[in-house]
């Protein structure tokens, strides 16, 4: 089992024909991932990665039956590609792209809620289900079949992470990169609650770090709602105030409101231990199992 | 992006905001000229990037000529948390009965923008929301519709503003939602907004912030970015393109994604160093990006020692330590000691390449961290 990803996933690529896109696309498919056409306005009735691309994801999803999507636009035409999947009644769409104005992501996110597709990021590495199908960016070989279900808000901080797990032999259900950014499709509380429903993940990792509540809440959720064991760990505890860490959304706020205390405090207040070090988190998982 | 509080007014004024009739200065003798021109009481405002600047004496009100001189003198070339002043805004003074707070921000958790509005003004509102929060009435606003009229009215009627001027704040309150949309602001923040003893209202302060994200559709505000960084290695790193924080320890920083890199951080912290800088290459690590990423650490006096740490993903090990490798074939000796940390794809045979005539490489990250705080303490001794 795993959650919103399997074999039965059939991906149309948004901006396909792009460098990243193409690039990203032809890895998708040699991970095995079902990746069935691709979508770029005039590109129609060509072909890239393999797959025939067509002008509108309508249309390819008329033709090959896609139900994801994954999405590979420059950030001022990224918000607009997004609303192109969700009209698509698309079952999920994966945003990667990073740099979408915050104002639009507040329009789509209003779409979001009066549509059932679910979205992913943006500004996220994407979703694999090892084995089964990856959809975004994420380095195949370092993931392995297993029981853990992973979330985080960050890329590379993540594959550190399953990189401790997998040399060690403990492999995973299905990793997903929320995303950096103040407004995001899915949280972590949405992919809390499915690892939770999943009867194959039997202990999860949540990765966060500094900037808004999200960690907070979703603290409060695994307390209130969860039986499958969770391990935390939390980046920026040496993050200055008022410095933006990279991402859009790692910011401490001057008056003291999105710390990385506050987190841990939170997790370890829900019965979740939090790692000092990546190598920690692979010791409470492997200590669950 | 932050604009500067003259900018920020500049474009509430355009938009039929009232605010303080005031001048720019660049030296004393225009301070003096434009406080001739606009009378007293008036004020002497430092324009920099720093929250706070009244608390650091960056703002004083002048009474007279000679006052005006000092203060001018005192403000202009001082230095506010680190940043240089090289302009003033002369202001007429507001002769104020009421402050209050008025404000527009994005709420992260609901996704939506957030009106928000008080009578506790002239405070630092991050008190006043920390100890009571019912001061400060919120109104969110559907992003797909934008501001309803009513709204505005609501969220000043809720606020508990006198009757009298309700109208007028409710004006301004629309405006700013209106600049804040059209502008793409992060945040506005007026605090305070004045209530004169003849009940106007004036916007006496102004911040606001710009989306970085969205200055690609905003050229005309791109134009008044001020490049006024803390020190010469913020400069150099926004002129390299790399996300750049400096902290104020000695061991330097590199990587790559923003969570690993902040890991990195405090890894360094827990293993009992302390880290000199958050810098993040992104992914490839072309040798010209690692180039100016160890021009970066090593041109910075404070670091004594580095750890270089990337995850390849999905940019292949060998072709990371080829960039690096590249990357130090101008030194015959690192002036600092590196400690190299590769992972993913191919990392191993990475490694194998790596020049390690120059540098110590570890194959975990833990590893990689504790040498390079040692080698930090070793230096420093």
């Amino acid at each position: 089992m795993s959650i919103f990803v399997d074999d039965d996933t059939r991906v149309v690529v948004q901006g396909i024909t792009g460098g990243e896109g193409k690039f990203h696309a032809e890895q998708m498919i040699e991970y095995g991932t079902n990746v069935v056409a691709g979508a770029v306005p005039g590109k129609g009735g060509q072909e890239a990665a393999g797959v025939p691309v067509y002008d509108t994801v309508d249309a390819a999803v008329e033709a090959e039956d896609a139900n994801a999507s994954v999405i590979f636009v420059p950030p001022a035409f990224a918000a607009d590609a997004i609303f192109e999947a969700l009209d698509t009644d698309l079952d999920l769409a994966v945003a990667i792209t990073e740099g979408i104005p915050t104002q639009d992501m507040a329009k789509v996110n209003k779409r979001l809620g009066e549509t059932d597709t679910r979205l992913l990021g943006p500004n996220c590495p994407g979703i694999i289900t090892p084995g089964e199908a990856k959809l975004g960016i994420l380095p195949g070989n370092i993931f392995a079949d297993g029981n853990v279900g992973l979330v985080s808000r960050s890329g590379t901080l993540t594959y550190q992470v399953v990189d401790n797990l997998t040399e060690r032999g403990i492999g995973q259900t299905t990793a997903i990169g929320i995303g950096g950014d103040p407004i995001i499709g899915t949280s972590f509380i949405d992919a809390l609650e499915a690892f939770e429903a999943d009867t194959e993940t039997d202990a999860v990792v949540m990765c966060g770090e500094i900037g808004g509540e999200d960690e907070e809440q979703a603290a409060r959720f695994i307390g209130e709602h969860m039986d499958t064991p969770v391990a935390g760990f939390i980046a920026g505890r040496t993050a200055p105030p008022g410095k933006r860490m990279g991402h859009a959304g790692a910011i401490v706020s001057g008056s003291g409101t999105g710390t990385a205390e506050s987190k841990i405090d939170a997790l370890n207040d829900a019965g979740v231990p939090v790692g000092d070090t990546p190598e920690e988190v692979a010791d409470h998982i492997e200590s669950f199992l | 992006m932050k604009l500067h509080e003259y900018q920020a007014k500049g474009i509430f004024a355009d938009a039929g905001i009232p605010v303080p009739d005031s001048q720019l200065a660049e030296s004393v003798e225009e301070a003096l000229d434009a406080v001739d021109e606009i009378g007293y009481p008036a004020a002497i405002k430092a324009q920099v990037h720093v929250g706070g600047r009244g608390k650091a004496g960056g703002i004083k009100i002048a009474t007279d000529r000679d006052e005006a001189e000092t203060y001018a003198e005192e403000i202009l070339g001082m230095d506010l948390k680190g940043y240089t002043v090289e302009t003033v805004l002369v202001e007429s003074g507001v002769d104020f009965v009421d402050e209050l707070y008025v404000g527009v921000t994005m709420d992260r958790g609901e996704g939506k923008p957030v009106l928000m509005v008080s009578t506790e003004g002239g405070v630092d509102i991050e008190e006043v929301a920390a100890e009571s929060p019912d001061a400060i009435a919120r109104e969110h606003v559907d992003p797909a519709f934008g501001l309803h009229p009513y709204q505005a009215r609501k969220v000043v009627y809720n606020a508990g503003v006198d009757a009298d001027v309700a109208g007028d704040v409710a004006s301004i309150v629309s405006t700013l939602y209106d600049l804040y949309e059209a502008n793409d602001a992060t945040e506005i923040e007026v605090n305070p907004v004045m209530i004169t003893s003849d009940r106007d209202v004036v916007a006496a302060d102004a911040v606001m912030n710009i989306d970085e994200d969205a200055l690609f559709r905003q050229p005309k505000l791109a134009e008044l970015e001020d490049e006024a960084y803390e020190d010469d290695l913020e400069r150099k790193a926004g002129e390299y393109g790399f996300d750049y924080v400096r902290l104020s320890g000695n061991v330097g920083i590199i990587g790559n994604g923003a969570g690993l890199v902040m890991t990195t951080l405090d890894l360094v912290d827990y293993y009992g160093g302390a880290p000199a800088n958050f810098l993040d290459i992104g992914g490839g690590a072309k040798a010209e990006r690692v180039t100016n990423a160890l021009d970066m650490v090593f041109s910075d006096p404070n670091v004594d020692s580095v750890v270089f740490n990337i995850f390849g993903g999905i940019t292949r090990g060998d072709e990371v330590a080829k960039g690096i490798n590249e990357a130090l074939s101008g030194y015959d000796e690192l002036p600092k000691p590196v400690v190299v940390r590769l992972a993913g794809t191919n990392a191993e045979e990475g490694m194998e390449i790596l020049n390690t005539d120059l540098l110590g490489v570890e194959k975990t990250l833990e590893a990689a961290v504790q040498r390079a705080v040692e080698n930090a303490k070793e230096v420093s001794a």
